[in-house]
């Protein structure tokens, strides 16, 4: 792998950057976001009617659900631009799978945290060792181990690759959470959604859908801005190493 | 030369060095033993519950001992850039994973037919269930972990810390077949009036086998490009 070594060394090649445009994209995507979580926080605490037997506690539940939504959807979008980069081979793809894959970490984070929050008041323990919730955590645990190979040394061409790889193998594992409470059948985690015998759950009262509906949608705008953002502070990151990479040159002379 | 020759015949360098060397295999080996040794520390082995522990042990070995094999597999090729000629030569980047492939599994099975009654021996442990079965999950399960874990070795072997990344990639990627083989492996052994959820067990590692099998071999090219 010396060869690798050597083109470490040498200078960034030139890459052509789309210069910053300025775009009303990010201002539509902030007040987007802005105004969904509003109305979310409205349906979810106003509209929405309480629960029966776990009363306010529920409201997580709305939260909860929507940052695994967003979770599963970034690394969905991880995979697609994984695929693309892989074919295309343009830095644009890797730089979105990326942050994308970084969003998407963070919002596990959070379903992680929720789930707890929920679980002391609905099961009365913080943790338990069911299915989804160890998938879950799995999940966490293959997306740091992505972002470990974005930090990995070498040229990004090569991390690049690696990690297109390695978002496309760790996304087979999403629909497995998804459906593992139906293949390892458990009692514990509450079906809301679904049909089928034994598979009917406890549904849901028509005021909360639409409160989990608006929290999905503000929490998907929510997850555009991030992108956006994330995808800009990126390949300002990538600029600034140019410039100082002709600094250098100009130096050397 | 086909796919299948290539690779067979990568497995045999790889095979023939081993024999010479006796590198890793002797280092898994004695690996297992220490494992189990540490396990006798943990669980007694005169308590009647240490029993119920014997499976996960088990998979604890194969995966320890296996993951310094995997860890070698790709960066022994990297001293003298042997990485390179191997990419060079006239057959392709599947070929390369399933030689690799090959020559870990056949270590790895050796290694589990000397430490598995090795364990059974030190831990006075009486088997109820079916033998046939037992070697039948073993072999799904290694195979998967194997075949993953190769891929990965391949993956990371490009980091200058591989032996630091390749189990942080690998354990989660391969957790759930630990978790169907160590279900299946418990049932068959203790209590085989359960033997349809061992083998419903057994069914979806095998699926998962199959499917990043076939994963792998479609994304190596991307993994062993220059």
């Amino acid at each position: 792998m010396s060869m690798n070594l050597e083109r470490e060394k040498t200078s960034l090649p030139a890459a052509q950057l789309p210069n910053a445009k300025s775009s009303s994209l990010p201002k539509l995507l902030f007040y987007g976001t802005v105004i969904s979580m509003l109305a979310s926080l409205y349906f979810i605490f106003i509209f929405a009617e309480e629960e029966k037997t776990m009363g306010a506690a529920q409201k997580i539940f709305y939260f909860h659900v929507s940052s695994a939504w967003v979770a599963f959807f970034a690394f969905f979008v991880t995979c697609v631009l994984s695929i693309l980069f892989l074919i295309k081979r343009k830095r644009i793809f890797d730089t979105y799978a990326y942050v994308s894959a970084e969003i998407g970490v963070v919002f596990t984070l959070i379903v992680l945290t929720t789930g707890p929050i929920w679980a002391k008041s609905a099961w009365n323990t913080w943790w338990v060792w069911e299915p989804r919730l160890i998938t879950t955590l799995i999940l966490f645990f293959i997306y740091i181990a992505y972002i470990m190979i974005r930090h990995m040394d070498g040229v990004w061409d090569k991390k690049a690759r690696l990690a297109a790889v390695f978002g496309i193998i760790g996304f087979v594992d999403v629909p497995i959470v998804f459906f593992a409470i139906r293949w390892w059948q458990t009692k514990l985690h509450p079906i809301v959604f679904g049909e089928g015998q034994n598979q009917s759950g406890g549904g849901i009262a028509p005021t909360m859908l639409v409160a989990l509906l608006v929290s999905i949608a503000a929490f998907t705008v929510l997850f555009a801005y991030l992108l956006n953002k994330g995808v800009t502070v990126e390949n300002m990151k990538l600029k600034v190493e140019q410039y100082k990479e002709k600094i250098r040159e100009s130096l050397d002379k | 030369m086909n796919l299948f020759s290539s690779a067979l015949l990568l497995a045999k360098k790889d095979l023939l060095s081993e024999l010479k060397t006796k590198q890793i295999l002797v280092t898994q080996i004695i690996f297992a033993a220490l494992v189990i040794v540490v396990f006798s520390f943990a669980f007694d082995p005169a308590n009647n519950t240490t029993k119920a522990v014997i499976p996960g042990v088990i998979w604890v070995i194969i995966v320890f001992a296996g993951i310094l094999g995997l860890n070698r597999s790709f960066i022994s090729e990297q001293r003298n850039d042997t990485m390179q000629g191997l990419l060079v030569a006239p057959m392709e980047a599947a070929s390369i994973f399933l030689g690799k492939f090959f020559a870990n599994f056949t270590m790895i099975l050796i290694v589990e037919i000397v430490s598995i009654p090795f364990l059974f021996l030190l831990f006075d442990f009486k088997m109820t269930g079916s033998i046939a079965y037992f070697i039948l999950v073993i072999f799904v399960g290694s195979f998967g972990f194997v075949s993953i874990g190769t891929f990965l070795a391949a993956l990371a072997a490009n980091s200058k810390s591989s032996e630091m990344l390749l189990p942080l990639l690998l354990f989660p990627i391969t957790s759930p077949i630990l978790i169907g083989v160590t279900q299946a492996t418990r049932i068959i052994l203790s209590d085989m009036s359960k033997l349809s959820s061992a083998l419903a067990w057994t069914q979806m590692v095998t699926a998962y086998d199959v499917i990043f099998f076939v994963v792998a071999l479609l994304l190596i090219d991307y993994v062993l490009e220059v």
